[in-house]
């Protein structure tokens, strides 16, 4: 699986940071969107989905 | 075109723990549809989906000093002024973007994180004080209020004694009865109390958000005192009123529901799950989202044309049973977190991760410190705010 993240319609609500901070971070300067993890496995597959669904710019999405 | 709009808009709660009692009916019947405003008609979005699509869709304008934008209050349109500077509220790409980034650096979720223990600090010097004085204790003066207000105010440099003045102020400008011209009084009574603030801190920026805003876009070269009022404005109001208000309610129904109470005192991790169940429960702010669509477009199967607008029912979404199983149950052990009470989209709440982190703080050090809390007075005497666009309770009487 694949974390795809189209970050120019980033926000910056951090929504994905609090979903899973080993898989997201956020530029200190103006908040935006730093995938840390490209490639999840195992649990956090399941955050990977969570962070899609909650991400309020529908920034993500998975190449499964 | 001929139709009929079957239901006047805003529309007030018949009971606190449930959305007006039509949305239901609206959300399952007629999902987008026209409905009567003080001085016009509007569409009202109802479900979970059509809300967000609507929210994260550049063809819907946030423009609220547009003529065309729905008004919610009678009147309202003719007090607008459309070439005044826009609240970042009501800016559209491309402005919006940048005056957000902005001071987005400020609520990172990793900033946020290290004023966890200030913020702890200030919850128990309010309990503390709480629990020296007397019983019954009006909760909202003793807690709700406090805890955010000291909060936004040690973030942005605002001296804290002037609360008063901006609490009242912004209590006023949120009440629906508050006649335009006395709301346009206070929001401008706020705005030039922000605007002598702002030029004292010019001559020295000190080390907060808002010193350090004026140091960094001066560095860029693009300050304006102007727009730092008005963020500077915004911050403060939808920093403490919100919060406040969630603090409140939330009390109420753990208390209500002591089983659920019970789930986050056995286990705080649980407390940040439940902070977003209550948000999604209460959903505060509700038509408060409105739009204008500049462009036309197909929402829930209804074409919407360029200059109608839109009230996005964020109450009726998050009690969708598309998006929540059993959406009427209060369940704090769920996973909400997909919920619309912070909006959606570009203008989601900026504040968002700040105002879980002060819930969570209050939720699991009210009930630790003082679990024998309860209800002075009967719910239904409680004055919850069903005249205001922010939903809340005026006062929380509580003893223990």
């Amino acid at each position: 699986m694949k974390i795809i993240a189209d970050t120019g319609k980033c926000v910056g609500a951090g929504q994905c940071v609090l979903t899973e901070p080993a898989l997201f971070d956020q530029d200190e300067d103006d908040g935006t969107i730093i995938v840390l993890n490209e490639a999840p496995e195992g649990e956090l597959v399941d955050k990977a989905r969570e962070a899609v669904l909650v991400c309020p710019g529908q920034v993500l999405s998975l190449e499964e | 075109m001929t139709t009929t709009e079957k239901h006047e808009f805003p529309m007030a709660r018949t009971c606190p723990f449930a959305p007006p009692s039509a949305y239901e009916q609206i959300r399952e019947e007629e999902p987008v549809s026209r409905v009567r405003l003080p001085d016009g008609w509007a569409w009202v979005v109802s479900r979970h989906e059509d809300v967000r699509t609507v929210l994260n869709d550049r063809r819907f304008s946030a423009d609220r000093q547009h003529p065309d934008f729905p008004a919610l209050v009678k009147g309202e349109a003719a007090s607008r002024r459309p070439d005044e500077e826009r609240l970042l509220i009501a800016m559209d790409a491309p402005e919006h973007g940048p005056a957000r980034r902005a001071v987005l650096g400020e609520f990172t979720v990793r900033r946020l994180e290290a004023l966890r223990p200030r913020i702890q600090e200030i919850v128990d010097e309010r309990i503390d004080a709480l629990l020296a004085g007397p019983r019954p204790a009006d909760l909202v003066n003793a807690l709700s209020l406090p805890v955010p207000s000291l909060v936004i105010c040690e973030m942005l440099g605002v001296p804290y004694a002037d609360h008063e003045f901006f609490q009242d102020l912004t209590v006023k400008t949120f009440r629906q009865s508050t006649p335009p011209e006395e709301r346009m009084a206070a929001m401008g009574a706020i705005q030039g109390y922000m605007a002598d603030l702002i030029a004292e801190k010019e001559q020295n920026p000190p080390d907060d958000l808002l010193g350090r805003q004026i140091v960094k876009l001066r560095a860029e070269g693009t300050y304006r005192r102007s727009a730092l009022v008005g963020m500077g404005l915004l911050l403060l109001v939808a920093g403490h009123e919100t919060t406040a208000n969630m603090i409140s309610l939330s009390t109420v129904a753990f208390l209500r529901n002591p089983e659920q109470l019970a789930l986050i005192k056995a286990d705080p991790g649980n407390t940040l799950n439940a902070v977003e169940e209550m948000l999604r429960y209460f959903t505060i702010i509700d038509v408060a989202s409105a739009r204008l669509c500049v462009e036309d477009i197909e929402v829930g199967g209804q074409l919407i044309r360029a200059g109608e607008g839109v009230l996005t029912l964020g109450h009726a979404a998050n009690r969708d049973p598309r998006a929540f199983e059993n959406p009427d149950e209060l369940d704090v052990e769920r996973s909400a977190r997909h919920h619309v009470a912070f909006g959606f989209g570009p203008h989601q709440c900026l504040g968002q991760n700040l105002a879980r982190m002060e819930l969570q703080i209050v939720f699991d050090t009210l009930f630790r410190r003082v679990p024998t809390l309860e209800l002075a007075v009967d719910v239904d005497d409680l004055p919850f705010k069903d005249d205001a666009n922010i939903y809340g309770l005026y006062r929380l009487p509580v003893t223990w």
